[in-house]
């Protein structure tokens, strides 16, 4: 339920974006969510609806951009994406890694505004 | 001859040993500006890399500055509720009084139960009443930090509201993140619930006291804790007989 939290965040973020650009409303919004980044994309799009209306963001698409978790193996110096059967487990070495190069990203990347 | 400099007797402080409560539900005042009328052929897109979470890291970022310079470690310890997080810190506190000088920040959405049971003599404890809000944040934590009475001390631990999936989101300016995991929530948690156990840097197998009577298998869950954390040191321990405590302890200490 900290979704309503992060799109809050989102949308002060966006709106902030448009009062400097002399903008009056905003159309979009693009964010991206990794896979191991603790938000669910069907909630965190939920709360949009819940408080885009009566903002500048009003009636604005929301395009949420998932982003696999891609972990890498310093042995075998690969990347490889980890699945919940073989979790951070190297699939050619099995050997087991922490190195996350992607899948925590929670970011707003575009938007588009008039 | 100057006086002897004692440590500040917090115990003798009236109140002292009172709960403090931080309460940091948010009346919902912000203001709405109103959607303007749309400028014909101002459409345009613009291009970020804005972080959702970076109000939130860069409060972390001075906590942890407030921290450092305090001389103080700070553990943040996070679990679904009734893993044993509470139990787990009485048995710590106990162990540690008297050697090392302790505080305590513990939030839940409703009461100061925890607070209440944490409390000891001359130890500062601050119950975060978050309301509804899921995890703690780290302005709650400078709000806590504001609080507490810190000097001398070199231990703070957070316990966070019980949930397994939000407080993996928020840094809170922490040292080192403590994951619980208890024998009666089933060994596949770690597989179900990945971002708090992946961001752990160390993960408790707690009542174990109790595994045997609930046919869990401890290897299993190793195997599971392993390979979704396995930049993440084990302790297999029971906060309710002390079993397991003595590493768990020799850890505390190798952090100051």
């Amino acid at each position: 339920m900290h979704e309503l939290g992060i799109a809050e965040s989102a949308l002060e973020m966006a709106l902030t974006q448009a009062t400097a650009a002399k903008a009056t409303r905003v159309l979009s919004l693009v964010i991206r969510v990794g896979a191991l980044s603790g938000v669910d994309p069907e909630a965190l799009r939920f709360a949009f609806t819940a408080i885009l209306p009566g903002t500048p963001a009003e009636g604005a698409a929301v395009q949420i951009d998932s982003v696999a978790a891609l972990a890498y193996c310093p042995t075998c110096q690969r990347d490889f994406v980890p699945d919940t059967d073989h979790f951070f487990e190297c699939p050619t070495c099995g050997q087991l890694c922490s190195t996350l190069k992607q899948g925590r990203e929670l970011d707003l990347i575009r938007l588009e505004m008039t | 001859m100057p006086p002897k400099k004692t440590e500040p007797a917090l115990t003798s402080v009236p109140g002292a040993n009172d709960v403090i409560v931080v309460d940091v539900r948010e009346p919902d005042d912000t203001p709405v500006t109103p959607p303007g009328d749309p400028v014909p052929g101002s459409r345009r897109t613009v291009e970020l890399q804005v972080r959702l979470l970076d109000q939130n890291d860069q409060q972390a970022a001075e906590n942890r500055a407030v921290l450092k310079k305090r001389g103080i470690r700070a553990l943040n310890f996070v679990s679904s509720p009734g893993a044993g997080k509470t139990a787990l810190l009485e048995r710590t506190l106990d162990a540690l009084a008297g050697e090392v000088r302790c505080a305590v920040l513990v939030g839940d959405l409703e009461t100061d139960n925890d607070a209440r049971r944490l409390r000891r003599p001359g130890l500062p404890v601050a119950q975060i009443t978050t309301g509804g809000t899921c995890h703690l944040d780290a302005s709650m934590i400078a709000r806590g930090l504001a609080a507490l009475p810190l000097e001398g001390v070199r231990l703070l631990f957070i316990e966070n509201v019980g949930n397994l999936v939000c407080p993996a989101s928020f840094d809170l300016g922490e040292n080192r993140r403590i994951t619980l995991l208890s024998c009666t929530e089933g060994e596949d948690k770690p597989l179900k619930y990945p971002p708090i156990f992946t961001s752990a840097h160390a993960v408790i197998l707690n009542k174990i006291d109790i595994a045997t009577a609930l046919g869990f298998d401890r290897a299993a869950a190793l195997a599971n804790i392993r390979r979704v954390a396995p930049q993440a040191d084990i302790f297999e321990l029971s906060a309710r007989t002390g079993e397991g405590f003595d590493r768990w302890l020799a850890y505390l200490r190798g952090l100051l």
